[in-house]
């Protein structure tokens, strides 16, 4: 866990210095300090910080609600990016985007409200006295499919220039981040990380089982939707502020766990995984091609995809992961 | 209601916790004077189970004899999963009550409950690539609260559970490389870190083969002699059962059909009424309890 922390603070550093203003790391340091010339000052703080951050906070947002998923469900599909969490919250922002026209903290709320109730819908569909791994996945992809036919459907319909910038925001893009973007999602974060810490006691029993974590008093269905909720949470306020960046959820807790090499319940090393894959993959988009940048989904999918085929390979063979 | 005069009433009571020297687990009499009874009942009073809409267990009403092995037997589908599930407050009756303690255990905190009943479910979840010591140390949810996370009681019941169970050399393993029998030592384990007076086991021995089946009950006498542990378990084993059980209670069609100490209660017409299975009982060569000599349409003496 160290090893991630270190690689993350230089990550962070070293992508502090680059872009079209070169700025050397004495002069972040200087920044830091308060006595750097007023460009530098401007080019850190306005440009390069917030997207820093955002950058951060969504993976780690998106790493953690993935290993919320996969723990809850005890599957390692079931992350918020397959089972239509991520969908719905890219139809409530493309309709948002598109047909209401908001921006900001309404389209936040949106967001928010749009994958909370796609995630109640699943839930609900799933159950049958009590939730089980498989059907929760497969009425999450059934649900995934309606929210990408909305989606499809409202970027067919709508003017091109509506739709290039909905497009560019379903990819999932860290251009826009400013401050102001960055605000809701740091306060959703604020509240959703401690309430993460609170109940992770009851995903460490949940873990074993319905009836173990049952007879170690735990209230399993009641514990299951809150760790759901608090998920959902999480995930929808990162795709909110920077769209739908694809596959972080999936990939960030099965690479924490590989990491450490146990089955401990890797939250926070999760998180850590999510910000470095998603502060990597945010350079590499913008700086690995001369003069192209990419939004940061492309390059997050390019790393994902191959890990979901993997997984499905696997599961297949071994009939294991449910 | 049935047929066998040993069926008990409904009302809670501890008083068959005497024992009956001489008719069952003759093997291992000699231990009953130095174990500590257990101090906490369990009872179910009056209990009808379903799934959905169908009924699985009837009106039933049993103690639980505190301090005792008690084990749970009947063919498949005569719901005795289903009434250790209710016993241990994971299915919530459609008619009676599961008393613990004399109180209604769903008008009781769950994490309370927690405290002094455990249960081993069929098939637990063992988390990819968790080692035994972690696994173990789940157990200890219901002692810990929101601000006193692990403390040196914690350590203490986790290193006591490995102990006993002799997992103590495997805490660092993970738990997916293990046997089958040391597998089900870690889960026996868990429970035992929770450090309840009452232990319920869901069939602990299925999918073992007979050596460990043995290693595993043997493990749960221990834990009865040396701590005064209420066991009740459900064995499909009839033998097994009543080698390893002070009392026996055989269930049909949902309802209790017969319970009491094993050598009281089995004979060949209680296993063709709870099993349909024409058989012969013998008694054991080794510890004198009764044992099946079950006969088939080709073997029929």
């Amino acid at each position: 866990m160290t090893g991630l922390s270190v690689a993350l603070v230089v990550l962070a550093a070293v992508g502090m210095t680059l872009g079209d203003a070169a700025v050397p790391l004495s002069g972040i340091l200087d920044t830091v300090l308060g006595r750097a010339d007023v460009l530098t000052q401007f080019v850190i703080v306005e440009l390069r910080l917030p997207r820093l951050l955002t950058a951060l906070v969504v993976g780690a947002a998106l790493g953690l609600s993935g290993a919320l998923f996969q723990s809850i469900v005890r599957n390692p599909l079931a992350s918020p990016d397959i089972i239509g969490i991520t969908q719905s919250a890219s139809a409530a922002g493309v309709l948002g985007v598109v047909v209401l026209g908001i921006s900001g903290l309404a389209l936040t709320g949106l967001v928010l409200a749009g994958s909370l109730v796609a995630a109640v819908a699943i839930y609900l569909l799933a159950w049958r006295g009590g939730v089980a791994g498989y059907r929760l996945v497969l009425i999450g992809i059934g649900v995934a499919a309606l929210c990408m036919s909305v989606v499809s459907w409202v970027l067919t319909t709508s003017d091109v220039r509506d739709a290039q910038a909905a497009l560019v925001w379903i990819t999932g893009s860290l251009a826009r981040s400013d401050w102001s973007t960055l605000n809701p999602l740091l306060v959703c974060f604020a509240v959703l990380v401690p309430l993460t810490a609170y109940l992770a006691p009851w995903l460490r029993s949940l873990e074993l089982g319905d009836d173990a974590a049952a007879a170690l008093g735990i209230r399993v269905e009641r514990s299951r939707l809150l760790l759901i909720l608090v998920a959902v949470g999480l995930a929808g306020s990162a795709v909110a502020v920077v769209g739908p960046v694809a596959f972080v959820a999936l990939v960030a807790a099965p690479i924490a766990r590989r990491t450490l090499g146990d089955g401990r319940l890797a939250l926070v090393p999760a998180a850590l995984v999510g910000s470095l894959l998603v502060l990597g993959s945010d350079l590499v988009a913008q700086f690995a091609i001369p003069d192209v940048t990419l939004p940061v989904g492309v390059v997050t999918g390019i790393v994902g995809a191959p890990y979901l085929l993997w997984l499905l390979v696997r599961t297949n063979r071994s009939g294991r992961g449910g | 209601m049935t047929d066998h005069p040993e069926t008990s009433g409904g009302a809670p009571e501890a008083s068959d916790a005497v024992g009956h020297p001489g008719d069952g687990r003759t093997a291992r009499a000699g231990a009953t004077g130095t174990r500590t009874a257990g101090t906490h009942t369990l009872a179910a009073d009056h209990v009808s189970l379903a799934y959905d809409e169908r009924r699985v267990v009837e009106d039933l009403s049993l103690t639980v004899a505190a301090g005792k092995i008690t084990s749970i037997v009947g063919s498949n589908g005569c719901g005795k999963s289903t009434l250790l599930r209710g016993l241990a407050r994971l299915l919530k009756p459609v008619g009676g009550a599961v008393l613990l303690d004399g109180e209604d255990i769903r008008s009781m905190p769950t994490k309370q409950v927690a405290t002094t009943l455990g249960l081993l479910p069929q098939s637990p979840v063992a988390p990819d690539g968790i080692t035994v010591a972690d696994l173990v140390g789940r157990g200890r949810y219901p002692h810990q609260g929101w601000f006193r996370r692990w403390t040196a009681d914690d350590d203490e019941a986790v290193a006591d559970a490995l102990a006993s169970t002799g997992t103590l050399d495997l805490a660092e393993r993970s738990v997916d490389e293990l046997s089958g029998g040391q597998r089900q030592r870690v889960w026996i384990a868990m429970a035992l870190a929770q450090r309840t007076d009452l232990l319920l086991l869901d069939e602990p021995t299925t999918f073992l083969d007979i050596a460990h089946q043995i290693d595993v009950l043997d493990l749960l006498v221990d834990l009865n002699e040396s701590r005064g542990t209420t066991v009740v378990m459900v064995l499909h084993d009839l033998d097994m059962a009543c080698r390893y059980s002070d009392r026996l209670v055989a269930m049909r069609d949902g309802r209790v059909h017969a319970e009491g100490a094993p050598g009281d209660v089995v004979d060949a017409q209680m296993v063709r009424e709870v099993f349909g299975l024409d058989s012969l009982v013998v008694p054991d060569p080794i510890t004198g309890t009764p044992t099946l000599v079950p006969m088939g349409r080709h073997h029929r003496g």
